[in-house]
């Protein structure tokens, strides 16, 4: 098993025809995703890749029965891109595209209340499902299918992590990229919970970074609900106050969301915590071989 | 991106937010020019730098004459202020904002600030004015009062009373002070602010509700649908290699330390900050070439990082997922080649494409020290720069 997306997710690009778009729905079919459909408007009637191109996400989930949407649309247009996806009922929208004006965001997340769509990002690496089915722009071969899951803010820390554990033998179930913006649709929470109850998880790994309270959030959840290991990183520990690092999302102000605070936290929730991003394996390798789970992790 | 007080009043005035009259000054001619067009009794004399504390620090003088505008005026041009919000190398003061004096009854904090627990906007106030708004928060929170704003119908009038009540602000005035928070609203949604601080809001002698100072924060990523705000971006208050990053959509934050360092994606950029200090060194930046870089975008950061002449050695470390480590690899040759480096660097890449870019390394006969990983590469950068 896995979390939100697997082998029959009929996925859709919207944006399909795009550069940055055309080359990762390239590497997303050699990788084995199932693209059903892509959406240009204005575009409707022709085909990328062997995948029929629609002018609306409704006519493309219409005509494929796509669930899943993959968003690389620019940011002045992104967010109406999410609010198509949402208005077509699809269970999962993955936002990928970054620099989204905030505000728009804002907007967006009000509309989802109480729809049935997921929203992942945006300014995220996307959603995968090791042999399964990738969607969004991280390497596929740094991945391994197993049982470890993998949720972070960050994309290429999360690439990082990954890497670790499979250069290891550790595989994973599926890893999550939630994005680094202040506003986006998952957090650690919905993703921690959905790892939780997945038979086939057996230990996870949270990527945070600096910036608001999510991680704290996160583990305070993980203290009280938690049933498996969970392993963790937090970029940014040696980041000065004040200084916006990339994300929007990440920067300490009025001393709140600093490192310290955040790994706190999660030592006080029982979650290990990596010193350095390079031994984000090692600390999950350790923790298994203690919870008596290394075995079943590793890939023979 | 920030811009100065009088700038951040002018977008007040345009919303119909009551501010004192005033003119920007850049020399003490025009400083006293100011103040006989304003002619009041009183006229603050104010330092105009991208940050807060600036009263305390000195940088606000209340001038009784035109003689006293003058005197002022020449102090304050040309001097570094620091404040606690500026570091200790301080701000040099190059523009005054000439205000006419206000007679002040009380002093009241206003500010409007994304809430990213709830995703929405939230409007703060306090009858704590002129005050360090986080001390508040932290020694008298149940003095500090927010409003949770829904996106759709917006700052509602009767969320703006509830909140002027619990200001205390005088009876017969609530309804000016809900009016200046509707219109504080309207600025910090159509301009698509970050931040919006009034800090102090006050109650004048004549009863009037006026915002005696403005602080605006935009958000970067909306900047491309506001050409107004964008022409009041103030060049001499950032850091210039800061500003000729953001000319190439990199994202680069200068530090103190000596190991330049280049990076995609921002959470891999600072767990590379992190793991240099882990080894012992100190990164001389922050620098997310960002997920479509060119290779002439590349080759721009090079510049960019060797422009600090603390840079005693470069890690370049890409973990290629959009970013294609062959694109990486072109621009570092090239790079290398334009100004012909003379620092050590340690390229370490993984990802996309990574077979093609390790090879186009080895081909290009530079001196180029490969790591496998990044602690490895952290390691021997470090190592080299000594």
């Amino acid at each position: 098993m896995s979390v939100y997306i697997n082998k029959d997710t009929k996925v859709l690009v919207q944006g399909i025809t795009g550069s940055t778009a055309l080359f990762h729905t390239k590497q997303m079919l050699e990788y084995g995703t199932k693209i059903v459909a892509g959406v240009t408007p204005g575009k409707g009637g022709t085909e990328v890749e062997g995948v029929p191109v629609f002018n609306t996400v409704e006519d493309a989930v219409k005509a494929t029965g796509a669930n899943v949407s993959v968003i690389y649309v620019p940011a002045p247009f992104a967010a109406d891109a999410i609010l198509e996806a949402v208005e077509a009922e699809l269970d999962m929208a993955i936002c990928i595209t970054e620099h989204i004006p905030v505000l728009d965001m804002v907007k967006v997340k009000r509309y989802m209340e109480g729809k049935k769509t997921r929203l992942v990002g945006p300014n995220c690496p996307g959603v995968i499902t090791p042999d399964e089915c990738k969607i969004g722009i991280m390497p596929g071969y740094i991945h391994k299918k197993g049982h470890v899951g993998v949720v972070s803010r960050s994309g290429t820390l999360t690439y990082e992590a990954t890497h670790q554990l499979s250069q290891e033998g550790i595989g994973q179930s599926t890893a999550v990229g939630i994005g680094g913006d202040p506003v986006n649709g998952t957090n650690f929470i919905d993703v921690l919970k959905e790892f939780n109850e997945d038979e086939d998880t057996y230990a996870v790994v949270m990527i945070g970074e600096i910036g608001g309270t999510a991680e704290e959030e996160a583990a305070a959840w993980v203290k009280e609900n938690m049933t498996k290991p969970v392993v963790g990183f937090i970029g940014g520990q040696t980041a000065p106050e004040g200084k916006r690092m990339g994300h929007a999302g990440a920067i300490i102000s009025g001393g709140k969301g600093t490192a310290a605070d955040k790994i706190k936290a999660m030592n006080a929730a029982g979650i290990q915590v990596a010193e350095t991003p390079s031994v984000i394996g090692e600390t999950l390798i350790r923790v298994i071989k203690e919870n008596g789970l290394y075995d079943r992790c590793k890939t023979h | 991106m920030n811009i100065h007080e009088y700038q951040g009043k002018q977008i007040l005035k345009q919303y119909g937010v009551a501010v004192p009259e005033g003119y920007v000054a850049f020399s003490p001619e025009e400083a006293v020019k100011a103040a006989k067009e304003l002619g009041t009794e009183v006229v603050v004399v104010k330092a105009q730098i991208h940050a807060g504390g600036r009263g305390k620090a000195g940088g606000v003088k209340l001038a009784k004459n035109l003689d006293e505008v003058r005197a002022y005026a020449k102090e304050l041009l040309g001097k570094v202020l620091v404040t606690h919000q500026t570091g200790p190398e301080g701000k040099e003061i190059k523009r005054l904002y000439i205000e006419a004096g206000s007679s002040i009854e009380k002093e009241y904090y206003l500010g409007l600030v994304l809430d990213r627990e709830t995703s929405r906007v939230t409007l703060m106030g306090s009858e704590e004015g002129g005050m360090d708004i986080e001390e508040v928060a932290a020694n008298n929170p149940e003095r500090l009062f927010y409003e949770e704003i829904d996106p759709v119908v917006g700052l509602t009038g009767f969320q703006a009373r509830r909140m002027a009540y619990n200001m205390n602000i005088p009876t017969k005035l609530v309804n000016k002070a809900a009016k200046l928070m509707l219109g504080l609203y309207q600025a910090y949604i159509e301009k698509d602010a970050a931040i919006v601080e009034i800090n102090p809001l006050v109650v004048t002698g004549d009863g009037q509700v006026v915002a005696l100072d403005a602080k605006f924060n935009f958000d970067a990523n909306a900047l491309y649908r506001h050409q107004d705000i964008m022409e009041m971006r103030d060049y001499d208050e950032e850091d210039p290699k800061e500003i000729e990053a953001s000319k190439y959509d990199l994202s680069y934050i200068s530090l103190d330390g000596n190991i330049g360092c280049m990076v995609n994606g921002a959470g891999l950029a600072m767990a590379t900050m992190d793991t240099i200090n882990y080894y012992g060194g100190t990164p001389a930046n922050f620098l997310d070439v960002g997920g479509g870089a060119t290779a002439e975008k590349v080759t721009e950061a090079f510049k960019i990082i060797l422009s600090d002449k603390n840079v005693k050695g470069i890690f370049v470390n890409i973990f290629g997922g959009i970013m294609k480590c062959d694109i990486i690899a072109e621009g570092v040759i090239q790079a290398a080649k334009e100004v012909s480096l003379s620092v050590p660097l340690v390229v370490r890449l993984e990802g996309t494409n990574v077979e093609l870019g390790k090879k186009l390394l080895n081909e290009s006969g530079l001196d180029i020290v490969a790591a496998g990983t990044m602690a490895e590469g952290a390691k021997k950068i470090v190592e080299l720069v000594g």
